[in-house]
C-alpha cells in the first residue's frame, strides 16, 4: 500500500516538469536542420496519415526481413535460426503497432541484432508515432481556418530524439547499475553452489531494450518472462523505476496537452479522468491477490504473503498488483508477474482496463488521443441532453467528427469480440493454444484478443499464440486496432483545423470541471460495459463463482 | 510516393541512432559496473543441508525462462502444491506449522533467487540436522541474510538463497557437494 502511494507521488512530481518540457519541444519553431531535411512544407491530414502509414509499413517490413534473415546476419552469438514466418509476421506487426504482443520467448528466439536493431528501433518509432498523432490532433483544436496539421517527420523525430532517447539513456544506465546486463555477448556463467559446474545464463543488450520498452508503452521484453526475469528486473528499485516509466510519459502528456491547448486545467481534468478509471481496478486486483488463492486455503500453507503462484518474492503481491494494473491501463503489456495465475478477480482488473479501449493512460500519445475521442462523444451526449450544438475546446463538434469518433471507438471493440469469437471456433485453440481448462481457458482467449485488439501486448502466458490461426488473426487484430484509430483521429484533426473557433458562451459545457470529468468517466465505463460484460461473465466471473 | 524518401531517410537515421549507437553506448557505460549475474539468478538446491529455492517451471535453466501459467482454479495447481507440501514434510517430519506459500508455488521467472524470510526459517531445522550443527546457528545465518524492503517501502523482505547457501558452506566448513 505504501509503495503505491509513493508511486503516485513520484509519478506526478516527475510528470509535471516533463509535461512542460515536451510542450516546449513541440512548440519550438523549425530548426535549421529540420528545414533542410524535411522542408518547410506542412501536411494536410491525409498527407500526414499517409506518412504515418508509409513509415509503419516500411518498419514492419524491415522487422520481418531481419527476423527471417537473422541466421545469416551478424550479432547472433547464440546461433539462433531464422524465426518461423508466422511468428515473424505477428511480431513485425506487433512491434510496428506499439503492441509488443510476444508469440515467442525472447532469449531463445531473437538474435541480439533482431532485438536491438529491429525490435528496439520500432519501440522508439511506434511510440513516437503515437506522440506525433496526438500533437497533430492538438493542432486541430488550436488552429483556425487551416488546411494543415503539421509535419509528421518533424513531430516524429522530435519525439524520438529529444524525449524518448534521453529518457531511455538515463533509465538504462540506472538499470545497468542495478545489475541488468548490457553486453554484446550471448552468455554469461555463474558457479553453481551445489554442483561442481557452471550455470549458463542468457545475456545480451538487455538494459537498453528494457528502458525504451517501459518508457514507450511497448512492453516487449528481452527475456521470455519479461520483467519478472531477475536480470530484466533484478531489484525492488529497478521494479519501481520500470513501473514508473510505464506511466511517466502518458501522465506527462496530459500536462503537455493542457499547455498546448492553452488550458492547463483541461489537461489536469483529463488526468483526473484517467486516475478515476484506474484506481478502482487497482484496488480490486491488489485486494484479490493479497487474499491468496481461495482454492489452496484448505491446504497446510500460509498465504499471508498473498497469491504467490507466478510471482517473484522480491516484488511481493502489492508491487505485482500495481504493475499488472498500470501495464494494462497504459498499453504497455510488460509483466513482472504471471497474470494467468492471478485469482479470477485479480485478473479481471487488467482485462477490463484493456477493454476500456486503452484510454486511461493508454499508449504514449495514443491513450490521450483515444480519451480526447471519448471526450468528443461525451460533449455530444451532453449536447443532445440540452439540445445544443456540442463544442470542445472552442470547436464545434458536428456529424463528421461524430462519425469518425464512433469508428475509432467501435473498430477495436469489434476486433476484440469478433477475434475472440473466431478463436473459439478454431480447432487450433483447443489443440495447441489453450493453457488451462474451463472458464479460465475462455479468459485466456478473451484476454489475448482484448490485448491485441487494443494494442496492449499483455498476455495470459499459458496461451500459445504461435500457431497459424493465432499468429495471423492476432496480427490482423493489432493492425486494425492501431490504424483504424489513427486514421479517424487524423481526420478529426483535419476537420477541426479548418473550422473557426467559437468563444465560450453561457450555454457552453465547461470541459475542465468536475461535471465533465464525471460525464467522461461515465461514457468510457458505459461503452466498455455494454461491449464486454457478457463476455466477462463467461470468463473471470464464471471462474470466480464456480471456483 | 513523395513520402517514401523521407520515410527511408528517417528510418535509416533512427535505426543508426536508436538501434546501434544507443545500445553500444549503454554497453560502454555498463562495462564500468560489476557483473552481478551470479547473485541475481536463482539456482536449484536438492541436498537437505542446503536451503531450497522456490519451485520452478524451468529447473533453473537460465538459458531460458518461464512460469507454469497454471490458472488459480486449475486442478493441476492444487495437485502440484499438495505434492510439494508432502515433499517438504517428508524431508523434515518434525516441521512445525503451515508451509509458507512461496515455498510451494512456482515463481514467475523460473529463476527466482529469493525466498521469504519465513520460508528460510521453515527449513532451518532440516539444514541444521543435515549439517550436524545447532539450529540456532543456521537461524543466525538466515537472519544475517534477510534483506528488508528497499528504503523501507519498495518490494518485499527476502533472503537470497544462493548467497545464503554460499555463506552456510563458508561458515560450517566446506561444500556439501559429493
Amino acid at each position: 500500500m505504501s509503495e503505491i502511494i509513493v508511486y503516485a507521488i513520484v509519478l506526478v512530481a516527475l510528470a509535471v516538469p516533463l509535461g512542460a518540457y515536451m510542450a516546449r519541444i513541440y512548440r519550438a519553431p523549425l530548426a535549421r536542420w529540420e528545414k533542410r531535411l524535411f522542408g518547410e512544407h506542412e501536411q494536410t491530414w491525409r498527407e500526414y496519415a499517409v506518412a504515418v502509414l508509409v513509415l509503419n509499413m516500411l518498419g514492419i517490413a524491415v522487422v520481418y526481413v531481419v527476423q527471417r534473415g537473422q541466421a545469416l546476419l551478424p550479432w547472433n552469438p547464440n546461433g539462433l535460426p531464422a524465426v518461423d514466418p508466422r511468428v515473424a509476421f505477428n511480431t513485425a506487426v506487433s512491434f510496428g503497432t506499439n503492441t509488443d504482443w510476444q508469440a515467442y520467448g525472447g532469449e531463445t528466439t531473437m538474435s541480439h541484432l533482431t532485438q536491438a536493431v529491429a525490435l528496439g528501433v520500432q519501440n522508439f518509432v511506434s511510440a513516437a508515432c503515437g506522440m506525433a498523432v496526438l500533437v497533430a490532433l492538438v493542432r486541430g483544436f488550436t488552429r483556425r481556418h487551416a488546411d494543415t496539421i503539421g509535419n509528421f517527420w518533424v513531430d516524429l523525430t522530435r519525439s524520438t530524439v529529444f524525449i524518448l532517447l534521453p529518457l531511455s539513456v538515463v533509465l538504462s544506465i540506472a538499470l545497468a547499475q542495478q545489475g541488468v546486463p548490457q553486453t554484446l555477448a550471448g552468455q554469461d556463467h555463474a558457479a553453481l553452489v551445489e554442483q561442481h559446474a557452471a550455470q549458463t545464463v542468457a545475456v545480451g543488450p538487455v538494459a537498453s531494450q528494457i528502458a525504451i520498452k517501459q518508457l514507450g508503452t511497448n512492453g516487449g521484453g528481452f527475456y521470455s518472462v519479461n520483467s519478472a526475469h531477475p536480470l530484466e528486473n533484478p531489484t525492488p528499485l529497478t521494479n519501481f523505476l520500470e513501473c514508473l516509466a510505464i506511466l511517466l510519459i502518458p501522465t506527462a502528456l496530459c500536462f503537455t496537452f493542457g499547455r498546448l491547448v492553452g488550458s492547463r486545467r483541461q489537461g489536469v481534468a483529463l488526468l483526473v479522468v484517467m486516475a478515476l478509471l484506474v484506481v478502482p481496478f487497482l484496488a480490486l486486483t491488489a485486494w484479490a491477490e493479497s487474499r491468496g488463492n481461495p482454492v489452496l486455503s484448505s491446504l497446510a500453507i500460509d498465504q499471508h504473503l498473498g497469491n504467490m503462484e507466478g510471482k517473484e518474492v522480491r516484488f511481493g503481491v502489492p508491487a505485482s498488483a500495481l504493475w499488472a494494473t498500470v501495464t494494462t491501463a497504459a498499453s504497455n503489456g510488460s509483466v513482472n508477474a504471471m497474470h494467468d495465475s492471478f485469482t479470477p478477480l485479480g485478473g479481471l482488473g487488467p482485462l477490463v482496463l484493456m477493454q476500456l479501449g486503452e484510454v486511461a493512460f493508454g499508449g504514449v500519445g495514443s491513450g490521450l488521443y483515444g480519451l480526447v475521442i471519448f471526450a468528443i462523444v461525451a460533449v455530444f451526449i451532453a449536447g443532445l441532453m440540452v439540445g445544443r450544438t456540442p463544442e470542445f475546446l472552442g470547436k464545434k463538434i458536428e456529424a463528421y467528427e461524430m462519425k469518425m469518433a464512433s469508428l475509432a471507438i467501435l473498430v477495436p471493440v469489434a476486433a476484440v469480440l469478433i477475434g475472440a469469437a473466431c478463436a473459439c471456433l478454431a480447432d487450433e485453440t483447443y489443440t495447441k493454444a489453450l493453457g488451462n481448462p474451463g472458464a479460465h481457458g475462455f479468459s485466456e482467449v478473451l484476454y489475448a484478443f482484448s490485448s491485441m485488439g487494443n494494442n496492449n501486448g499483455s498476455a495470459f502466458g499459458g496461451l500459445t499464440g504461435s500457431g497459424t490461426f493465432w499468429a495471423t488473426a492476432g496480427g490482423i487484430a493489432m493492425w486494425i486496432a492501431r490504424y483504424w484509430i489513427i486514421i479517424p483521429t487524423l481526420a478529426i484533426a483535419g476537420s477541426l483545423a479548418r473550422k473557426k473557433s467559437v468563444p465560450p458562451s453561457a450555454g457552453t459545457l465547461p470541459t475542465a470541471g468536475p461535471l465533465f470529468v464525471v460525464l467522461l468517466v461515465g461514457v468510457v465505463l458505459l461503452v466498455g460495459a455494454l461491449s464486454f460484460v457478457p463476455s466477462l461473465a463467461l470468463g473471470p466471473i464464471a471462474e470466480h463463482l464456480g471456483g | 510516393m513523395s513520402h517514401v524518401k523521407p520515410a527511408l531517410l528517417v528510418l535509416a537515421a533512427l535505426t543508426l541512432l536508436c538501434g546501434v549507437v544507443y545500445p553500444l553506448t549503454i554497453a560502454g557505460v555498463a562495462a564500468l559496473f560489476p557483473d552481478r549475474v551470479p547473485e541475481l539468478v536463482g539456482q536449484a538446491f536438492t541436498a537437505p543441508g542446503y536451503v531450497w529455492s522456490r519451485p520452478t517451471a524451468t529447473k533453473y535453466d537460465a538459458t531460458t525462462s518461464g512460469a507454469t501459467n497454471l490458472g488459480p482454479t486449475n486442478p493441476a495447481l492444487a495437485d502440484a502444491v499438495r505434492q510439494r507440501i508432502a515433499a517438504l514434510q517428508a524431508a523434515d517430519p518434525g516441521a512445525r506449522g503451515p508451509v509458507p506459500a512461496d515455498l510451494v508455488t512456482a515463481s514467475a521467472s523460473g529463476l527466482d533467487p529469493d525466498i521469504s524470510p519465513e520460508a528460510a526459517y521453515f527449513q532451518a531445522a532440516r539444514v541444521a540436522r543435515a549439517r550436524h550443527v545447532a539450529e540456532a546457528a543456521v537461524r543466525d545465518e538466515i537472519r544475517h541474510h534477510i534483506e528488508d524492503r528497499t528504503f523501507g517501502v519498495l518490494g518485499a523482505a527476502r533472503v537470497n538463497v544462493v548467497e545464503l547457501n554460499r555463506a552456510l558452506d563458508a561458515r560450517f566448513g566446506g561444500s556439501l557437494v559429493p
